[in-house]
């Protein structure tokens, strides 16, 4: 036989074998499929909802994408996903046939070193130390020390929500050390005396400082009834009213055991007697 | 016609795996440029290459500081590695006593073997606070990620340059000391010259590691993007740009991370023709081939 005819066999049978790979993993139609996409930072509490809920309704498919708050908002527009998610509240332009749905709140934390001695500043102060305008310890009644700003890079959610919050249109100092996570965020500042960062109230821990704003300490309580103001609404968002396997899936976020997963991630949940068993601790 | 059929197949097979490799390269970089394609068109090249600024959300793609910052944590990392490493690889392979290597090769390979997200960590919680104390500043720096650096790629050096040095001929080694040159002049003129070639390869390996590093990088080099006035400067390199950012990118930032695995490609690309031509340039000759 040719032997390029034998080495054309060989490759249609490996062919074959990979299409036959393909249809034997696709994944099948009879699902009812829910998309959700938008904020990075609703995702990780979005995609634990999912799983628990596909486990109980296996025939519910559910996939949870991110790409930021603007994306979840307009794909909802465009009747892309079934759900778009945001982390911030919808401006009224926005809002046309769109419905909101506030899962739960995350509240933004202003971190410092253990060994530092501010314990509270006010948002304008946090603002001025960000955009650089002040870059000493001492202005704000700390020791003479310089100033080291650490910032999450471009993107992040929780970047775009402290700039929102508190940076009222103003830049951050260029030369701000970037981290790529809340652990790199936290360990720069549990390491440097002089450091200041901030990370989501549901990543804190007690190896670094938590400052108060304004004389408010970031808590549960203080979220919930909104006197501690840099907070994040978790948003759902639907485009009119949502229909189905949809509607049930929003029906059951809002049920007791729906909430208890929202605060099992620790988020501050929605709806206010949700059982104690997890609570936030620092 | 059994064993021709075998042979056949035998032959072919062993075909396949050797373009296989090839086939994923390609691909890959088929891939890269496509998607890279568009920021270069609505950008411009050079203003991608040479801009300064880098501000997705006010579509700003300059990726120039990276470049910098990529070249000078590279450079300073092969400064402070190759020397170490070459004169390691020297004792290892010409005066180290049998047990002696038997301890010092399994360790240098455990070296290789620790991933590279602990070193990233190690550096985060000892080296940033150490450079810092020290030298003032956050501690996030150029230098850091050079130390960091420099640990990782020294077993890459080292094993390579040992292989490189036990494999000039043993006839040298004899002809040298017989012509009643010590130890010492041995490895300085005759091993360590005709090994070059070798070591030229190893250096190339470590380099290609430096460049391509991310993780350990981003822990504790910074990521600010600015052109470095001091090796104490925080800065971020192209690697890092692209794992720090790919996770939220859409519509042309996303190219543009793309585009920064181009210019990624491409500085790999200079580099490794630049190393090449000093391994092809002192070469040794002996008979019809070399070293």
């Amino acid at each position: 036989m040719d032997s390029k005819l034998k080495f054309g066999i060989i490759i249609i049978i490996i062919i074959i074998i990979l299409i036959g790979a393909y249809l034997l993993f696709k994944p099948g139609f009879q699902y009812d499929r829910i998309e959700i996409a938008g904020s990075t930072s609703v995702q990780p509490v979005a995609e634990k909802l999912a799983e628990v809920y596909m486990k109980e309704h296996p025939n519910v498919k559910i996939n949870v994408q991110g790409g930021g708050s603007g994306l979840g908002i307009r794909t909802t527009e465009q009747g892309i996903v079934n759900i778009g998610t945001s982390s911030k509240p919808l401006k009224s332009d926005e809002k046309d046939g769109i419905q909101e749905y506030v899962i739960g709140k995350d509240g933004i934390v202003i971190a410092v070193n253990l060994e530092n001695g501010v314990s509270d500043l006010s948002k304008e102060q946090i603002k001025d130390i960000y955009n650089g305008n002040i870059t000493n310890w001492e202005k704000v009644g700390g020791a003479d020390a310089e100033i080291h700003v650490v910032v999450r890079e471009s993107g992040s959610g929780t970047l775009s929500s402290f700039n929102a919050l508190v940076m009222n249109k103003t830049k951050i100092r260029s030369d701000a050390i970037v981290q790529g996570s809340t652990e790199g965020v936290k360990q720069a500042v549990k390491q440097d005396p002089y450091a200041i960062g901030f990370v989501s109230l549901s990543h804190m821990s007690n190896d670094v400082k938590t400052l108060e704003i304004g004389g408010i300490t970031p808590l549960e309580t203080t979220i919930s009834d909104g006197s501690y103001t840099l907070q994040v609404p978790f948003e759902f968002l639907t485009k009119g009213d949502p229909q189905g396997a949809t509607k049930e899936f929003i029906d059951w976020v809002f049920s007791l055991e729906g909430q208890s997963i929202i605060r099992s991630e620790k988020i501050v949940p929605a709806i206010g007697n949700v059982s104690d068993d997890v609570g936030i601790t620092f | 016609m059994n064993k021709r059929l075998e042979e056949y197949f035998v032959e072919k097979g062993l075909f396949i795996t050797a373009i296989f490799s090839i086939i994923v390269i390609l691909l890959i970089i088929a891939f890269i440029f496509r998607e890279g394609f568009p920021i270069f068109q609505e950008y411009g090249f050079l203003n991608f290459i040479f801009g300064m600024d880098w501000a997705p959300s006010d579509g700003q793609y300059g990726v120039f500081t990276m470049i910098i910052g990529s070249l000078c944590i590279t450079i300073l990392a092969l400064i402070m590695a190759v020397p170490l490493s070459i004169l390691c690889a020297i004792f290892m392979a010409e005066i180290a006593p049998p047990t002696m290597t038997k301890i010092l090769k399994p360790v240098i390979e455990t070296l290789a073997g620790i991933p590279s997200v602990v070193y990233g960590f190690f550096g985060l919680i000892v080296l940033v606070p150490f450079v810092r104390v020290q030298f003032g500043g956050t501690g996030f720096s150029m230098l850091t990620a050079s130390i960091i650096l420099t640990v990782m790629i020294l077993p890459t050096i080292i094993s390579v340059s040992v292989d490189a040095l036990r494999s000039v001929p043993l006839e040298y080694k004899e002809a040298s000391l017989a012509l009643g040159a010590t130890q010492w002049q041995t490895i300085k003129n005759v091993i360590f010259p005709a090994a070059i070639p070798g070591v030229i390869t190893a250096i190339i390996l470590g380099m290609g590691r430096a460049v391509g590093e991310t993780l350990a990088v981003i822990m504790v080099a910074g990521n600010v993007t600015q052109i470095p006035g001091s090796i104490m400067d925080p800065v971020r390199a192209l690697t890092s740009n692209i794992a720090l950012e790919m996770g939220y990118a859409t519509g042309l930032h996303y190219n543009a991370l793309f585009g920064t695995a181009v210019v990624l490609f491409l500085m790999i690309m200079v580099l490794l023709v630049i190393a090449n031509y000093y391994h092809y340039k002192k070469k040794v000759v002996i008979g019809g081939g070399y070293l």
